[in-house]
C-alpha cells in the first residue's frame, strides 16, 4: 500500500543529503549579504541536511566571526533545530490549551503510547518524528497538526492512527 | 466562464480545500466546464470552511462547509448559478454570523486574491498610503494618535505615542518590525490575515515607515505558519512590482523594503526584545527595559515593533479618518477587535467586533454552544497567560480595563472555551508547564518558579499536605508576578489564580478523597 498524498517536505526529505562541507559553504555565501543571517543559515542548513549537523559549527563560526559556542547556544536554544536527522515524516502535534480542550492530551497519549514514541522521537522504521507544538493557529478546527508542513484538522485518535498507519505502510512498500 | 472563489487559508485546507478542488476540476472537466477558481484567504468563519463561492449577478454566493462528496451534487443542483442546496448560505455577507460584525482590519480577508494588488486597490487598499504620502509624517502620526489605537499584540500600549518616539529619534538608520509571532494559543488573527490579506500588513508598514523616517521592515513569523510566510512572500514580490516598495515608492522619494524572516520554535520570540535578538541572530533572550526598542532596537537603532493587527488597522485609520475609527468602541479601547473563537464551540472563527461587547454575545451568539454539545463551563482568554472565567463572569464586556479589573486580559483577543469535561487543576498545572518550557531562563522566579509550580500542583492533585501547599501555591504566584522581569514569569499567575478562584472545587477534589496514601 502506498499513500497517494503528496507532500511538499516528504519529497524534500527524500532528498535530504548527507553531509557535505561544499553545499554547507554554499548556503554560508548565499546568506552573506542579510542582516542578522544566523537564523536564516540555521533554517537552511536544517532544510538541506533535514538537521544542523555539528560540522557546520564551525563553519558558521568562522563565517561569522562568532565563537563556536555561540553559536551552539543559538542552535540549542530553539526548538526547532535538530542535532539528529528527523524520521521521513514529521508529525507537530499542538500541545496547547484550544487542542486540549479538543481533547489533545487523550490524542497525545494514544498516537505516542501506539507508536512507542516520547515527543520528538522517531518510529523504529525511520518513518516518523512526532514533535510538541504549542498552537498552529488552527485553534478553531482543533485538534490539530501539521504533517510535513501540511495542516490536519478535528483530529480523533482514529483518524490520526489512520494517518500514521499509511506512513509505515509507506515504509514497507 | 464562471468564476469561483475557495479559500487556500490553513484552515480551510486542514478541513479539506484542496481536496475540494481537486474534485472540483475533475468534474468540471469531464462537463466540458471551464471554471476560473480564484484562491483567496477566509472569511474567518471557520465552521463553514471549506466555504464555495461563486460569482453571479446577485453577487457571490456561498456554499459550505462543502465536502468532496458534495461536488458532484452541487453541479447538479445548479450551484455555478447561485442554485438552492442544503449547503447553500446565500450572499455570505447577509448571513446573520458576517452581518452582524463590523469588518476594518478584515473587510478584504477573504474575498480578495491575496497576491494581486490590483484586486486590492480595487477594493480600496493603498487609500491609505496615498494619503500618507500626500501628508508630512507628524501628520500621520497624529492621524494615529486621534483613532485611539492600541498595540493589539497584548500590551495595548498606544500605537501613535510609539511612533512618534522613533519618529523623534535621531539615527542614520531605522526599522519597521512587525511582530507576527503569534504564539498565543487560541489565536489565528495574524495568519488569517497574512494569508488572506497580506497587501494591507505590508502597507500598514509602509504608512509607518513613512510616518518614522525607516527604510527596512522585517516581518517576523513563526515556523509553524509556513502558509503565511509563502502568501506574504509572493505579496511582497507584488508590491515590489507595482512599485509599492522598493527605492522610491510610488515616485514619493521614500525608500522602503520588507524582508520575512522565520523564527524557530520558541514563545519567548513573541516578546518584543527578545525577538530583537532573534532577528540579530541571537539566542532569543529578554532585554532589559529601558532602553526602549523605540530608541534602541534592532542592531541598537530606532525600531518600532508592532503586532500585524495593529499594523494592518492603519490603512483604514488612514483612509476614513481617525474619527470613524475612534467612534467605535468604549472607554479607553477604541475601534474594533477581532476576536478569534476557538477550541470547544460549534462555531468558531474571527469576528471582528467593535470593543464593548460581552463575553456572552461572543460565546453563545456567535459561538452557538460547544462543538461537543456539552455544557459550557469555562472559557480562558488571551492566550496561555490569560484568565480562565466561568459562566458567571461572561458579562465581562470585551475592554482592557474591563478585563484587568476582572483579574484578567484581552491579550490578542483569543476566547477558547471548554465545556465541562475540563479539568481547571489540570489547566494550571499546564501554565506552570508551558512557563517551563518557554522561559527564556534570564531571572529566576520565571525560571525556577515555574518548575515549582509544576511540583505545587503535583502534590495538590494528588492531595498530599493541602493547606500548606495552598499557602506556596499562593507565594509561588505572589513572588513570580511582582519579581519577573517579563510577562511570560509575570503573568503566568493568571490563569493560575482564576483556575482556582473560579474553580476551587478542581483543586480541592483530592480533599474528598478518601486519605491519600502518604
Ligand atoms: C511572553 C510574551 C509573548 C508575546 N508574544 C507576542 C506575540 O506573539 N505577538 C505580539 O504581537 N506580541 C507579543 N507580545 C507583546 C510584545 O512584547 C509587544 O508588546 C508587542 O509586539 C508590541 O506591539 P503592539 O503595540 O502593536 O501590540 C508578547 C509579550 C510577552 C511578554
Ligand atoms: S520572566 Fe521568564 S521569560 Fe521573562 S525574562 Fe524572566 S525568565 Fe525570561
Ligand atoms: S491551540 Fe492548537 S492550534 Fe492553536
Amino acid at each position: 500500500m502506498t499513500i497517494s498524498r503528496p507532500s511538499p517536505l516528504s519529497e524534500l526529505l527524500q532528498g535530504v543529503a548527507p553531509w557535505d562541507e561544499e553545499t554547507a559553504r554554499q548556503i554560508l555565501a548565499t546568506h552573506g549579504g542579510l542582516e542578522g543571517p544566523l537564523l536564516p543559515i540555521l533554517h537552511a542548513l536544517q532544510e538541506a541536511f533535514g538537521h544542523v549537523p555539528r560540522a557546520a559549527v564551525p563553519l558558521i563560526a568562522e563565517h561569522l566571526n562568532l565563537s563556536r559556542a555561540e553559536v551552539l547556544g543559538v542552535v540549542s536554544f530553539y526548538q526547532d533545530f535538530r542535532e539528529a536527522p528527523p524520521g521521513r515524516h514529521v508529525l507537530k502535534l499542538c500541545r496547547a490549551e484550544a487542542c486540549q480542550s479538543m481533547g489533545a492530551v487523550a490524542l497525545a497519549a494514544d498516537v505516542l503510547g501506539r507508536l512507542e514514541l516520547d515527543w520528538g522521537g522517531t518510529t523504529a522504521d525511520g518513518a516518523l518524528t512526532v514533535e510538541a507544538a504549542f498552537c498552529l493557529g488552527l485553534c478553531a478546527c482543533a485538534p490539530a497538526a501539521l504533517l510535513d508542513g501540511e495542516p490536519l484538522a478535528r483530529l480523533t485518535p482514529p483518524l490520526l492512527a489512520q494517518v500514521t498507519d499509511a506512513l509505515a505502510a509507506e515504509a514497507v512498500a | 466562464m464562471t468564476r469561483l472563489y475557495l479559500p487556500c487559508d490553513a484552515a480551510a485546507v486542514a478541513l479539506g480545500a484542496d481536496q475540494v478542488m481537486r474534485v472540483l476540476e475533475r468534474e468540471a472537466a469531464a462537463r466540458g466546464l471551464t471554471l476560473d477558481v480564484i484562491r483567496t484567504g477566509t472569511r474567518g468563519a471557520v465552521w463553514l470552511e471549506p466555504l464555495l463561492e461563486v460569482e453571479t449577478p446577485e453577487g457571490r454566493i456561498g456554499y459550505g462547509p462543502v465536502t468532496t462528496a458534495d461536488v458532484v451534487g452541487l453541479l447538479d443542483t445548479g450551484m455555478l448559478t447561485g442554485g438552492d442546496h442544503p449547503k447553500r448560505i446565500g450572499r455570505p455577507e447577509d448571513h446573520p454570523w458576517f452581518a452582524r460584525q463590523t469588518r476594518l482590519t478584515f473587510a478584504r480577508c477573504g474575498i480578495v486574491d491575496p497576491a494581486s494588488v490590483e484586486d486590492y486597490r480595487a477594493h480600496g487598499g493603498y487609500a491609505g498610503l496615498d494619503r500618507a504620502l500626500a501628508a508630512e509624517g507628524p501628520v500621520i502620526i497624529d492621524e494615529v494618535k486621534l483613532s485611539g489605537l492600541r498595540g493589539r499584540g497584548g500590551a495595548g500600549f498606544p500605537t501613535g505615542i510609539k511612533w512618534n518616539t522613533v519618529a523623534l529619534a535621531q539615527a542614520d538608520r531605522k526599522y519597521i518590525v512587525c511582530n507576527a509571532d503569534e504564539g498565543d494559543s487560541g489565536t489565528f488573527a495574524d495568519r488569517m490575515l497574512m494569508e488572506g490579506d497580506p497587501l494591507s500588513l505590508i502597507e500598514g508598514m509602509t504608512i509607518a515607515a513613512v510616518a518614522v523616517g525607516a527604510t527596512k521592515g522585517f516581518i517576523y513569523t513563526r515556523s509553524e505558519y509556513p502558509h503565511a510566510i509563502r502568501a506574504l512572500n509572493r505579496a511582497i514580490a507584488a508590491a515590489q512590482r507595482a512599485g509599492y516598495l522598493g527605492a522610491d515608492i510610488q515616485g514619493s522619494g521614500h525608500a522602503f523594503d520588507i524582508e520575512v524572516r522565520m523564527g524557530a520554535g520558541a514563545y519567548i520570540c513573541g516578546e518584543e526584545t527578545s525577538l530583537l535578538d532573534s532577528l540579530e541572530g541571537k539566542r532569543g533572550m529578554v532585554r532589559a527595559k529601558p532602553p526602549l526598542p523605540a530608541i534602541q532596537g534592532l542592531f541598537g537603532k530606532p525600531t518600532v515593533v508592532n503586532n500585524v493587527l495593529s499594523l494592518a488597522s492603519v490603512p483604514w485609520i488612514m483612509a476614513n479618518g481617525a474619527a470613524a475609527y475612534a467612534a467605535l468602541g468604549m472607554g479607553r479601547s477604541l475601534g474594533t477587535l477581532p476576536v478569534q473563537l476557538a477550541g470547544n464551540v460549534a462555531r468558531g472563527g474571527l469576528i471582528e467586533l467593535p470593543f464593548g461587547v460581552s463575553l456572552r454575545e461572543i460565546v453563545e451568539d456567535w459561538g452557538q454552544g460547544t462543538r461537543t454539545g456539552r455544557p459550557f463551563r469555562a472559557v480562558q482568554v488571551g492566550g496561555p497567560l490569560g484568565a480562565y472565567f466561568p459562566d458567571a463572569m461572561l458579562d465581562t464586556p470585551l475592554d482592557y480595563e474591563a478585563f484587568a479589573k476582572a483579574g484578567g486580559l484581552l491579550g490578542h483577543g483569543g476566547v477558547t472555551v471548554f465545556d465541562d469535561s475540563v479539568d481547571l487543576a489540570a489547566q494550571a498545572r499546564f501554565a506552570f508547564e508551558f512557563c517551563a518550557h518557554e522561559s527564556c531562563g534570564k531571572c529566576t522566579p520565571c525560571r525556577i518558579g515555574a518548575v515549582r509550580g509544576v511540583e505545587v500542583m503535583d502534590r495538590i492533585t494528588a492531595g498530599v499536605d493541602l493547606d500548606r501547599n495552598f499557602a506556596v501555591l499562593d507565594d509561588l504566584c505572589e513572588l513570580m508576578t511582582d519579581a519577573s522581569l517579563c510577562a511570560m514569569g509575570g503573568l503566568t499567575p493568571v490563569p493560575v489564580r482564576s483556575a482556582l478562584t473560579h474553580f476551587p472545587e478542581d483543586f480541592d477534589r483530592a480533599r474528598h478523597l478518601p486519605a491519600a496514601a502518604e
